[in-house]
């Protein structure tokens, strides 16, 4: 069948089962936007800026599974895609980016938006392509949805110029992909996965340290029946968060620079980590000469690179993480470790960290608790980054895996609007929050259009403190409570600018409010935008400072507050 | 793992498609690693080239720099030369200053050491010598005396000895 280049993605999109794509048009998509009218299974969503499209892609990818998709004319329509790519390589999340290029006679002459896209994108994408004949669409398109989805997930680009979207070429979907120097996923090796058993027979302070690998190789129910036999207690990084249910008497929740007191401890003190599908970052590890000095370190990732490449591990399991706890649980003994488990008891009554502490005041930490139980832990929670980000994570509550979106990684400040999109769109049927910073938020709201034109039904807690709250803290902490540059004095006012969208927006200032604005937002149909003016300086602890070990946080001082 | 900085000799096949040189090098300067010397040519396979990197650097790293080449798409196998037996050659040409008096000087040095003069004007020649780096170095001391002018190394190229070729 001959077709143009156009028909061809198209064609080679709704081979690989794609029926949404975020995206916006320019000179050189012109021909691919020319033939999208004669494919209407799929559904195109008209950004607002395609830094929207990728990060929105980037949400529907990461509460599907799936590879999401986005696409962006040449120049700036490209370079606009770059936050989100760059933000999807670190989380490992698969996406496919098709960007237009100038036509193949001006590549290289500097024509009008011509950018060298592939040049940009190459250290932010797992790969990439520069497609120069129709011919060569469909297979390009076939090993960029391969190699995003298997392995380490990851973004990957095709760059077509605007003249072979016109040219016309034989279309055959290939079946398989010829790849010689990528072979992913594969089987992992049973000698190591013994060698890892033995030392946790033997470990008498076992933790499991599980990451976003668990969520990705779907690798859940493994991780708890290896928990509940061998008795290790779970934690769980920022991404790891929803791998393994919270409610779970062994889950111990997140570690690190904002993580509850008692896993950074229980993480100094065990004497065997076994690092599920996480990569020991270092909002994780602190200071890496000082961390865990005790244990020896196992290590399951299905990336080779990420063993040793900042601890050195007594054995590592490189492969697919499903298979290898499967093939490690029959291996471990059942588990006792009575005065570990006693002593991380301990550890959380002497250091309760997600106590929230009474008071009149609007705290950002009150309004998380109720989103999460008046959701039942079952709405997908997209977040922002900064303080917001890390109460979400301290004090909501994740049972089902995947219900926890976040910038992890790279961590991008305006992620939670086009984020919690792409969730909705993927998963109308989940109820989505956005969890959103007065800052994060205003650096996407043009999604908003998008969101009221689509009537995509998300609700938007703006945790509005009128700071660039994260970094106000940092200020107070380690600059003398010099607030440079982080106060907000300007900013618009978030229920008129809901109208302003036709949304519904609500305003709260006391705390006596929360419950029945976060009801009657979940019961409005459609987007409605809460903006919760919470106390200013509320700082987030645990903090480990930048450097510290993780031995060294610093914990919520205890005040006398007033009564409610 | 062991902190002390070595020189290591890493071989690389590559599939030959634009912009594989591009990516090679990019992961290594933004990963920080530090490459001496990389040649670049086509293997006995059809569409594959083969890179030889020296890499100066200590154990942990050269293990991530192994790791982190074989995960380039395009990369089809890596192997760390250095504790393979293996034959190791550069090539160089070196242009010095000459003179009649001093050239049956200079055409001495270069029998020892096996080189070839390619080229001789009035008042230079141009020396091609082959041979591990030290024999290079030791080549180019000898010849500063009479002044180099201009010197074109390639780098350092590997290949396994015996059948066993990765
Ligand atoms: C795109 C981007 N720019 C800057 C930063 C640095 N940064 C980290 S947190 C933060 C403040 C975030 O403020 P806001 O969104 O209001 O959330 P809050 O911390 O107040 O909850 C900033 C500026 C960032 N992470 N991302």
């Amino acid at each position: 069948m001959k077709l143009t280049g156009g028909q061809i993605v198209c064609e080679s999109l709704l081979q690989e089962g794609v029926t949404d794509i975020f995206g916006l048009p320019g000179g050189a998509m012109l021909p691919l936007y020319g033939t999208l009218p004669q494919y209407p299974q799929i559904n195109h969503i008209l950004v607002r800026h395609e830094q929207g499209a990728a990060i929105a892609a980037d949400g529907y990818a990461r509460a599907t599974g799936n590879v999401g998709v986005c696409w962006a004319t040449s120049g700036p329509g490209a370079t606009n895609l770059v936050t989100g790519l760059a933000n999807a390589m670190m989380d490992s999340v698969p996406l496919v980016a098709i960007t237009g290029q100038v036509g193949r006679p001006a590549i290289g002459k500097d024509a009008f938006q011509e950018t060298d896209v592939t040049g940009v994108t190459l250290p932010v994408t797992k790969h990439n392509y520069l497609v120069m004949h129709a011919s060569e669409i469909s297979g390009a398109i076939k090993e960029a949805f391969y190699i995003a989805r298997t392995g380490r997930p990851g973004p990957v680009l095709v760059d077509i110029p605007k003249d072979v979207f016109t040219e016309v070429a034989e279309f055959v979907y290939p079946d398989s992909v010829d790849l010689p120097g990528y072979r992913p996923a594969f089987e992992p090796d049973v000698k190591n996965i013994e060698t890892a058993a033995e030392i946790l027979n033997s470990a008498k302070r076992p933790v499991i340290l599980a990451g976003h690998g668990v969520i990705l190789s779907k690798a859940s129910s493994e991780l708890r029946e290896l928990a509940e036999k061998a008795q290790i207690p779970v934690i769980t990084t920022l991404l790891g968060i929803s791998s393994f249910p919270e409610s779970h008497i062994l889950s111990m929740g997140m570690p690190g620079m904002h993580g509850v007191a008692w896993a950074s401890y229980a993480l100094h003190e065990a004497d065997v980590i076994l690092s599920l599908g996480a990569r020991f970052d270092d909002r994780v590890t602190g200071d890496l000469r000082r961390f865990a000095p005790d244990s020896k370190k196992i290590h399951f990732d299905i990336d080779a690179a990420e063993i040793g490449k900042t601890v050195s591990t007594s054995v590592g399991v490189v492969g697919d993480l499903k298979l290898g706890v499967q093939k490690l649980i029959p291996m471990v003994n059942q588990g006792n470790h009575p005065e570990w488990i006693r002593r991380i008891e301990q550890l959380r009554d002497e250091h309760p960290s997600l106590q929230i502490r009474k008071t009149s005041k609007l705290l950002p930490q009150y309004i998380l608790k109720k989103i999460s139980e008046i959701t039942e832990s079952k709405a997908i929670i997209v977040t922002g980054v900064g303080q917001h980000q890390m109460w979400a994570a301290q004090h909501c509550a994740f049972e089902e895996p995947g219900t926890l979106i976040t910038s992890g990684g790279l961590g991008t400040m305006g992620f939670e609007v086009p984020a919690a999109m792409g969730a909705k769109v993927a998963r109308p049927d989940k109820v989505v929050w956005s969890i959103a910073g007065d800052g994060g938020f205003q650096m996407t709201l043009s999604e908003l259009a998008t969101i009221a034109e689509n009537n995509i039904d998300v609700k938007f807690a703006i945790l509005n403190n009128n700071f660039l709250g994260m970094v106000r803290q940092w200020q107070e902490f380690f600059y003398e409570s010099e607030y440079t540059a982080t106060h907000y004095t300007g900013n618009p006012d978030f229920v008129k600018l809901a109208d302003a969208y036709g949304l519904v927006g609500i305003r709260v200032e006391d705390a006596a409010d929360v419950e029945g604005a976060i009801r009657q937002a979940m019961n409005t149909p459609g987007a409605v935008i809460v903006d919760f003016m919470v106390e200013q300086e509320e700082n987030v602890f645990p903090m480990i400072p930048a450097g510290e070990s993780i031995y060294e946080l610093m914990e919520e001082p205890s005040e006398i507050e007033e009564p409610v | 793992m062991a902190n002390v900085a070595h020189e290591y000799t890493v071989v690389a096949l590559v599939q030959d498609r634009p912009g594989v040189l591009n990516r090679v090098s990019s992961m290594f300067r933004r990963r920080g690693y530090n490459i001496v010397s990389l040649a670049v040519g086509h293997s006995e396979k059809v569409g594959l080239s083969r890179m030889t990197f020296v890499v100066d650097c200590d154990d942990a790293t050269i293990d991530q720099v192994r790791k982190q080449l074989d995960k380039l798409i395009e990369v089809i196998e890596v192997t760390d030369m250095t504790e393979l037996a293996s034959v190791t050659r550069e090539l160089a040409l070196i242009k010095v200053a000459s003179s009649p008096e001093t050239r049956s000087e200079i055409i001495q040095l270069v029998d020892i050491f096996r080189a070839n003069i390619v080229d001789v004007t009035a008042d230079s020649v141009i020396i091609e010598v082959t041979g591990d780096e030290n024999k290079v170095d030791s080549l180019l001391t000898l010849l500063e005396d009479f002044g180099i002018v201009e010197i074109m190394r390639t780098g350092r190229i590997a290949i396994p000895r015996g059948m066993a070729t990765p």
